[in-house]
């Protein structure tokens, strides 16, 4: 995948759709976010031309942040072309008139739901989360007014209890995604429905990380280079999934991994969440047991 | 045979041609035109207008259009426009005291000054079908002008209340501040009076509805009466900087809903009537009537009076009854989750595995014993 450049951008409306004053109320928002990591910072969340709850916090953030000379990557589950990720790439191409990729390297802006891209990120990029829910202790207190004074107060003792309490009845942590970390080793943070699989990429990761809750009107912020620490105990500590076998596209044993049920029989293959990496890898010469299969050439047709 | 799903832009695209095709319908039968919605939907117009929170008729009407009927979905059309608009000022506050009266009923007098105007409403229709509604062309009852215009004098009924003291009185907090903006500013709690406001005057009417009818029935002490419902036109006047002095910039319909209301009184306080408030844009009586009740029982943490039920309490109204962000965060689940099921179905294996495993050497030291 190279470089599009959109040439049916939308003069109608403002540079990325947002007036100025909107974008500079949100870079207020994003700065205090950024010094205070892991706090959920108010702020005037906009009605966006798409739904509450489809991405309008990161799509905010994005809007703020981004410039004419951006590169804009923008995934879901990993992938770059599941309907929603196209939807919202396509809304930047139009509002922004910005070039757009799929390769995870060439993108100064990635916008995310779900997933952290597999390659490691570096300084000069910036990963926008898309938020859901950006409380972590929602779950346990229905109430604004009750967790905002438990963060006050660095008062995480319920969420500890509720982990324990999976471990006594299960014998694991029953939370496989959204699983909640301590930023900087004072706020406890959501960081929203990645599989926890992802939560160790978040620790001191080059790239600055902001997390947008259009619908909650939250924003917060993980700096570059700070603590994110998935929240266990001494004796079970904290362990991401494993699959028993690599990806059956590209081979990779590192990567999550999405099941496809193939037929009415329960047959499942399992391949790569992160399209770009596993395209990538493919690119590099590397098979995996499925492309190994004569019939397995149809499965790399028709990228766009 | 696993075929890597692509083209997701091509599939967009194509199901933007097919509900445009969808909405359009029979080909053979004439295209509503936004003027006729505007003026014989009337009613839904104005629903559009409260929960999409922009008083226009036509991009109201436009928006049932295009959103083929779905009435939240039309409120999301003027609330994503609507982001789009410069703000230049805002109005002094209206009076309604000085509304041009279309409709105005009270239940809590047999007469007042001013009387009963009971205006268009479907009140004492009785709900049989006009079938001559069915042909176009249909005859249609024709409106006689009243001899006499009405009275100017139409003072409302709190006001009539309040003048004798057994109203609780209303007045701008110290220093009058500019009011809480729900549409610049995240809910904040404890939410006031004007924050609340707000957020009922564009909330899901049936939502409200739902509420109130708790209050009503059970979940919540209330015994209500309405004191005075108006219909009718006010001017909307601003002032411009420049100029210094209110200039009026237009009339808009709005319905007003007064709702008088019990209070035992306190060891400080005399017994009095409290108000619930309702305010809506165009003809909106269901909703000024259910948000009045809802208003109430949101006041009753400040009256003192114990918070037990749903609509009594402000984080669990005022956070659900936005239909816009409703709407999308409980459709948001039809977009693709399998990242997260995928770790669901992880763990669940595991954990199957596991007490399978934990059997199995039961049974054989069971066996070996």
């Amino acid at each position: 995948m190279t470089l599009a450049s959109s040439s049916t951008s939308d003069i109608t409306y403002n540079f990325a759709y947002l007036d100025e004053q909107t974008k500079r109320m949100i870079r207020r928002a994003l700065l205090k976010a950024i010094a205070v990591p892991g706090y959920q910072v108010p702020f005037g969340s906009r009605e966006m031309p798409l739904a509450r709850g489809w991405g309008t916090g990161g799509i905010q953030i994005t809007a703020a942040i981004i410039g004419a000379d951006d590169v804009l990557k923008v995934i879901d589950q990993g992938a770059d072309d599941t309907t929603n990720a196209v939807s919202i790439r396509r809304f930047f191409a139009r509002v922004a008139g910005v070039a757009t990729t799929e390769a995870t390297e060439e993108a100064t802006i990635i916008q995310t739901r779900h997933r952290i891209p597999e390659a490691p990120l570096s300084a000069d990029q910036v990963l926008v989360y898309q938020v859901p829910q950006p409380e972590p202790l929602r779950k346990l207190e229905p109430r604004e007014t009750e967790t905002r004074k438990m963060h006050g107060y660095g008062e995480y003792g319920l969420m500890q209890v509720r982990l324990y309490e999976d471990i006594a009845r299960f014998g694991h942590i029953a939370t496989t995604y959204d699983y909640p970390a301590l930023v900087n080793g004072r706020y406890v943070m959501a960081p929203t429905p990645i599989p926890k699989f992802d939560n160790p990429k978040m620790d001191h990761m080059p790239a600055l990380q902001l997390f947008g809750a259009g619908r909650e009107k939250r924003i917060y912020a993980v700096p570059p280079y700070t603590t994110v620490r998935s929240l266990d105990f001494d004796d079970h500590p904290f362990q991401v999934q494993r699959w028993s076998r690599p990806c059956e596209l590209c081979g990779a044993g590192d990567s999550y991994l999405d099941e496809v049920v193939i037929d009415d029989q329960g047959s499942r293959m399992f391949v790569c969440s992160d399209t770009d990496y596993c395209e990538g890898r493919r690119a590099e010469g590397h098979v995996g047991t499925q492309l190994e299969q004569s019939a397995g050439q149809r499965l790399t047709g028709g990228s766009s | 045979m696993y075929v890597a799903v692509k083209g997701g832009e091509k599939a967009i695209l194509a199901s933007h041609d097919l509900i445009a095709q969808t909405r359009r319908g029979d080909p053979l039968l004439p295209e509503l035109d936004v003027a006729q919605i505007a003026s014989q939907l009337g009613i839904a117009v104005d629903r559009v207008m409260n929960e999409g929170s922009i008083y226009d008729r036509e991009l109201a009407a436009l928006a049932i259009k295009q959103a083929q009927g779905d009435l939240i979905e039309a409120a999301f059309l003027l609330r994503a426009y609507r982001t789009t608009l410069p703000r230049f000022g805002a109005s002094l506050p209206v009076d309604t005291a000085r509304m041009l009266i279309r409709r105005r009923v009270s239940a809590t007098y047999k007469d007042l000054p001013g009387g009963q105007v009971l205006g268009p409403t479907y009140d004492y229709t009785h709900r049989l079908f006009d079938f001559s509604l069915m042909d176009s062309e249909g005859e249609r009852g024709s409106v006689q002008p009243a001899q006499e215009a009405l009275d100017e004098n139409m003072p409302r009924v709190p006001d009539i209340l309040g003048a004798e003291g057994l109203m609780e009185r209303e007045l701008p907090p110290p220093g009058d501040e500019a009011p809480f903006d729900i549409t610049r500013q995240p809910l904040e709690f404890p939410a006031e009076r004007d924050e609340r406001l707000q957020v009922l005057a564009r909330g899901d009417e049936g939502y409200l509805l739902g509420l109130a009818y708790s209050v009503q029935r059970g979940f919540g002490h209330s015994h209500p009466f309405v004191g005075e419902i108006r219909l009718g036109e006010v001017s909307v006047e601003i002032v411009p900087e420049e100029l210094g002095f209110a200039i009026d910039i237009g009339d808009i319909t709005l319905s007003e809903c007064q709702m008088v209301n019990q209070f035992a009184g306190s060891k400080d306080q005399p017994p009095q009537f409290t108000r619930g408030y309702g305010l809506a844009f165009g003809h909106a009586e269901r909703k000024v009537m259910a948000m009045s009740l809802v208003d109430r029982a949101l006041k009753a943490d400040e009256l003192g009076e114990d918070v037990r039920y749903p609509a009594q309490d402000a984080e669990f109204v005022l956070y659900h009854c936005d239909n816009v962000e409703a709407s999308g965060f409980v459709e948001h689940l039809k977009l693709p989750h399998y990242v997260d099921f995928q770790g669901e179905l992880e763990l669940l294996r595991r954990m199957h595995r596991e007490i399978a495993e934990r059997v199995m050497t039961t049974e054989k030291r069971e066996a070996a014993e």
